[in-house]
């Protein structure tokens, strides 16, 4: 992954958007295997472990095959019949489909987690900004803002121990925490403000223009990361065309 | 300069206004001008450099040396310069750990001096502090205060301090500023002339002068043939078993007495204080309840049901906020007599009983996020009281609070000592310590201490 951990995160950001469009285009199972197939190689080459891989994305390995049996059951039934139990049907139809959205969810999920493990939000944000030029107030006031997630955490557990302190922990769960919920988006406001005051006093937000004082670059990594999606990306469709199951989701 | 004045005089809109960080025609009105160098205070962002009270607040970026870049940058100060500005505004703030250390590992006081420097590498021509040294232990005032000595120092700047402390600030200002409660000023000049002419007026407002004797007898030593109500046996103290925050603490807590825990920020009072308070359970070891205090039940406070703790102890949270479950003052008191099913004519009685005496009875129908600081502390307590708990757990009790909200307090918790509680504060407020310092139990990394009254 050294390759990977030397690109801009917005080239990453860039890179699973170019990888993950064809799956999102179509609707056949042998294109997303292909394009699986050939992440899960690129991804193994450039030196990540199998064993970090299904650490870090067990979830997904879970849902996947769950989405599949939905539509193995559910799916629109077409061909042979295999079995049927009231609403279920399961055909050649809703077999080939359960596939094809098992492997597209594997397809786009696995590397997106993948590459976007240990990505540092400021180096995000400062690809956004200065790359992507995305509005510098937009884009730092969310990663100023991210940090106050931590703090709501403290509050919320400060508050679950003051209800129990005042006698109010042992019934009435529901409208306790709405209570909490509301406190807690009191002070949040509360807590916001401060820290745009904080930003303003710092002169966020001065007239004139903006400078940053950390580079976000773009270099021969990035390039290389681009083709290699981009060559993903034209190679599942190609496989697709060549073999005639092409199926595009408008059609 | 040093800006005194009684809560609600606008010390801290006044340095909110020379910040230029005022807000808005919709924010409030503002009327008559200010100008900083000639120019409006909002078209000369970077010349006064602003430090608030809550070191939570104001890091802003995740990473020290991003965070202190963050003002040079929206000044737009080229790239080069920012880097160097950045180590010379953390060495002028005596902060020397690595650029990318992650501002939620650094103490109270570093955090202060982040915000300090954050400030500085801007280069600001005034800078003002609002109240920076409030919420933090005695160790984390001396850091802060020094280094604003030294930057001062260094750049020549303007300093405008609001702080009810003024012994911290003595050595550093040549200029004392009283606003009226009323608006106006009252004074200025001097400090030596300024204290001793408006000395009343200052007491009054709650701010702290140099020599002036709190009002509020010493502690004295406790009873030896205290019964202890609440010991803690090789106790294991953690947000969860995950997370030992220190191990093998052995201390307990007598009726009519009152035992302070004390020690650095950081070390781990509050979370001793919150499983003493039988609301986290203990990682490893014991806290046990005497039987007088357990009353039929078992001997560990974190089993206990919670409206069975309520009448056996009760805790005050550092922030009142955290604990507010009702819409008015009155209701907050009764949340506790509602929850024991008390009668209506008993919830009544003890509802005006301490409305009276924490002088809230004027306050009862308020919101108690509208309260001030002193008065939310207040209803905090009176809200614990209502159920008449013998154990009282405080966290930093003091925290933040003026002269008068302060012996108030004190005299209070003394009160309720002599009539045979037993209290446990967690305090890094040498004031408080040498008068409800009956016991001192000192937290360090080796464990809980107890400590000679003397040296506390």
């Amino acid at each position: 992954m050294r390759l990977v951990s030397r690109t801009n995160p917005v080239t990453r950001l860039a890179a699973a958007i170019v990888v993950t469009s064809p799956l999102l285009l179509t609707l056949d199972w042998l294109s997303s295997s292909v394009i699986l197939v050939v992440e899960l190689g690129l991804l193994l080459a450039a030196g990540a472990r199998p064993g970090w891989m299904l650490r870090s994305t067990w979830p997904l390995l879970v849902a996947a095959p769950l989405g599949g049996l939905g539509m193995l059951l559910y799916g629109e039934p077409s061909g042979r019949e295999y079995a049927s139990f009231w609403l279920a049907h399961i055909t050649d139809g809703s077999l080939a489909l359960a596939l094809a959205v098992m492997l597209r969810a594997l397809a786009i999920g696995v590397p997106s987690i993948l590459m976007f493990r240990g990505v540092d939000a400021t180096e995000l944000a400062d690809g956004l900004a200065q790359r992507v030029r995305l509005p510098a107030r937009f884009v730092l006031g969310t990663l100023a803002a991210e940090r106050l997630v931590g703090l709501f955490l403290q509050d919320w557990r400060q508050m679950a121990l003051a209800r129990r302190a005042r006698g109010l922990g042992d019934t009435a769960r529901i409208r306790r925490l709405l209570g909490m919920a509301f406190a807690l988006l009191v002070l949040a406001i509360r807590r916001g403000t401060k820290l745009a005051t904080a930003m303003e006093a710092r002169g966020f937000g001065a007239p004139g223009p903006r400078s940053w004082a950390r580079p976000s670059v773009f270099g021969r990594p990035d390039l290389m990361l681009l083709l290699l999606a981009l060559a993903v990306a034209v190679a599942g469709i190609a496989v697709d065309a060549g073999f005639g199951t092409l199926h595009w989701v408008w059609a | 300069m040093l800006l005194l004045g009684p809560s609600g005089a606008g010390k801290s809109t006044l340095l909110a206004a020379l910040a230029g960080v005022l807000g808005g025609e919709e924010e409030g009105e503002t009327q008559g001008g200010l100008t900083l160098d000639g120019a409006a205070p909002e078209a000369a962002r970077g010349r006064a450099g602003l430090v608030l009270q809550d070191p939570d607040a104001q890091a802003v970026l995740a990473r020290v040396g991003d965070d202190v870049a963050f003002g040079p940058e929206n000044l737009g100060v080229p790239r080069a310069e920012i880097w160097p500005r950045v180590r010379e505004a953390l060495d002028a703030v005596g902060l020397d750990v690595p650029l990318d250390r992650p501002t939620a590992q650094l103490s109270g006081g570093q955090r202060q001096r982040l915000a300090l420097a954050g400030v500085l590498a801007m280069r600001p021509g005034l800078l003002l502090l609002d109240e920076p040294t409030a919420n933090l232990d005695p160790a984390g005032v001396e850091e802060v205060r020094d280094a604003v000595g030294r930057a001062l120092e260094r750049s020549r700047a303007t300093l405008v301090v609001v702080e009810h402390r003024v012994s911290t600030w003595l050595a550093l200002v040549d200029r004392v500023v009283v606003l009226g409660a009323e608006g106006g000023l009252l004074a200025d000049g001097r400090p030596a002339e300024v204290f001793a002419a408006e000395r009343g007026v200052l007491e009054a407002a709650g701010v702290w002068l140099p020599d002036a004797p709190s009002g509020v007898s010493d502690a004295g030593p406790a009873r030896a043939d205290a019964e202890p109500l609440l010991s803690a046996v090789g106790l294991a103290i953690g947000r969860d078993a995950r997370s030992v925050v220190r191990a093998g603490l052995d201390g307990a807590v007598s009726a009519g007495a009152s035992t302070v825990i004390a020690g650095a920020n950081g070390i781990g009072k509050t979370t001793l204080a919150l499983t003493l308070g039988g609301l986290l359970p203990p990682v490893g070891g014991r806290v046990e309840a005497s039987a007088a205090l357990a009353a039929g039940l078992g001997a560990e406070p974190h089993r206990w049901r919670s409206r069975q703790l309520l009448t056996r102890i009760g805790t005050v949270f550092q922030e009142p906020e955290h604990s507010f479950v009702a819409r008015t003052v009155r209701d907050e008191i009764a949340v506790a007599l509602h929850a024991l099913r008390l009668p209506p004519a008993e919830i009544a009685t003890r509802c005006a009983e301490l409305l009276d005496r924490l002088r809230l009875d004027r306050l009862a129908r308020a919101n108690p996020y509208t309260l001030s600081g002193g008065e939310k502390r207040r209803l905090s307590v009176a809200a614990v009281l209502a159920a008449r708990p013998p154990v009282l757990v405080l966290d930093e009790p003091t925290f933040g609070q003026d002269r008068i909200t302060w012996i108030e307090l004190v005299r209070l918790l003394r009160g309720l000592v002599d009539a045979g509680a037993a209290l446990v504060s967690v305090s890094h407020d040498a004031d408080f310590v040498r008068a409800l310092g009956d016991r001192v139990l000192r937290l360090d990394e080796s464990g809980l201490h107890e400590s000679a009254r003397a040296a506390a």
